[in-house]
């Protein structure tokens, strides 16, 4: 069994209002660990639209989505939180009052005496292809990621998409596979030129197949597929023998494992109390676009807020013998101290 | 103000007036449009605005752009017609505008 991590709070999602969350709990003293299923820090704002303009953070008249996360991250960065990135977190269990015990998909154990959950829309999760009766294929032969690739092996496989994974795979499998069909929906990739290019030059060689089209269903048996029905450009439909399929379109937000975990729950969202954000589970708290309740607005800002006050209640879990005392970072002394500015 | 017109696959079709200098995906979530769901807010950055341009209208509301056409890419059943309905900005030569929502979005 591997070593659990212990920490004051676990962030679930290190979006900018998770990232908040860092700041408000350090000038409470309470030490956080964020676990994130993307590969960065930022969620929506670094995935999604990281060039884009947000115009309605105060005193900020224009940053750019990913511009606001690197400012997050420089504030952040007295508090020393740790992140454990690609990972999502799959269960939470109460141990204690209180006292959680969380596990990810890539096998970590934590035990926090809160959880603060901001995850956002969910967590991001490979789009599924809109073929119809893939998702009887998917545990056995199509796959969203690449774990090893000695597992497609002399296979033959239609690699579907036409951004960098589909490229990267395309080329990094080319050699190992026993076939390579790539499948794109049109003659232009977003991927970088340079993989473009070597791709090219896999197709003229004839070392791949590169077809124009998109795929419209799948045959095979017992979760084997056999061969994809693909609607060419030029009208016509073509079969594609193949051993797997990759399909790389992106990733889509899903609320993911956080309906298990015994919340009351509305819809898709986590119903809190405008105090100290926190759910009906004491010492659990949800923050930002995740939550609900009574004049909710899904701005960064709004989250920041419900940041703010819910460190509060976060920090009498954590220190419930502690008084607090409300204080200014620009005039108090010991939150300078913290912030490692005086 | 100009009216823009969509149809469900099924066959539904509604008609609302939407303002100009918005964009049709912004009309269709102000009046509860079904089958459009503009998970990013109208950034172009993802593909659940999808909408097939009704052939009578294509010239006049233009091609994608070539950011458009990548998100594309994640759209599901993507024809000739189609585009991202937060990239389309409703003027006064759009009043009448049909649109189609797909089967589904991405």
């Amino acid at each position: 069994m591997s070593d659990i991590i212990k920490t004051d709070a676990l962030i679930v999602g290190a979006g900018p209002v998770g990232i908040f969350a860092v700041f408000e709990l350090g000038l409470v003293d309470v030490k956080a660990h964020l676990v994130d299923i993307l590969d960065k820090v930022g969620g929506q704002c670094a995935e999604l639209y990281p060039e884009k303009p947000i115009y309605d953070i105060p005193g900020i008249p224009l940053v750019t989505a990913q511009g606001l996360v690197d400012g997050l991250m420089a504030q952040i960065k007295p508090f020393g939180a740790q992140f454990h990135l690609n990972e999502m977190v799959e269960s939470l269990e109460k141990i204690g009052e209180p006292l959680f015990r969380v596990k990810t998909n890539g096998g970590k154990t934590f035990e926090a005496k809160i959880i603060i959950i901001a995850a956002g829309g969910g967590s991001f999760q490979p789009k599924r292809p809109p073929i119809p009766g893939i998702e009887h294929y998917e545990a056995k032969s199509v796959h969203y990621a690449v774990r090893k690739m000695d597992d497609f092996r002399g296979k033959k496989l239609l690699i579907a998409g036409g951004g960098d994974s589909a490229l990267d795979w395309t080329l990094n499998l080319a050699s190992i596979a026993g076939h390579v069909t790539l499948l794109h929906r049109r003659a232009e990739f977003r991927a970088a030129p340079d993989s473009v290019n070597k791709m090219m030059a896999l197709v003229n060689d004839k070392k791949i197949d590169l077809v124009l089209g998109q795929a419209s269903s799948v045959e095979g048996k017992d979760g084997q597929i056999e061969k994809v029905i693909v609607k060419k450009n030029d009208g016509t439909a073509a079969e594609i023998a193949c051993d797997a399929v990759l399909p790389f379109f992106g990733l889509t937000m899903k609320l993911g494992p956080i309906a298990n975990w015994g919340l009351r729950m509305n819809e898709e969202l986590i119903p809190v109390d405008t105090e100290a954000f926190e759910t009906d589970v004491p010492g659990i708290f949800a923050i930002g676009d995740i939550n609900t309740y009574a004049g909710k607005l899904k701005l960064i800002l709004s989250g920041f807020h419900e940041a703010a006050l819910m460190s509060r209640k976060a920090a009498h879990y954590v220190y419930p013998d502690k008084k607090i005392v409300f204080q200014y970072t620009t005039s108090s002394t010991s939150l300078q101290k913290k912030l490692g500015v005086n | 103000m100009p009216k823009i017109t969509y149809i469900e696959p099924n066959g539904p079709s509604r008609t609302v007036e939407a303002e100009v200098g918005s964009t049709v995906m912004e009309a269709a979530l102000r009046n509860n449009i079904p089958g459009i769901e503009a998970e990013c807010g109208g950034a172009c950055a993802c593909a659940t605005c999808h909408v097939y341009v009704d052939e009578a209208w294509r010239e006049r509301v233009g091609e994608p752009s070539p950011m458009e056409e990548d998100m594309l890419d994640f759209g599901f059943d993507v024809r000739e017609n189609s585009r991202l309905s937060c990239q389309i900005k409703v003027t006064d030569e759009l009043d009448g505008l049909v649109v189609s929502t797909p089967a589904k979005q991405a």
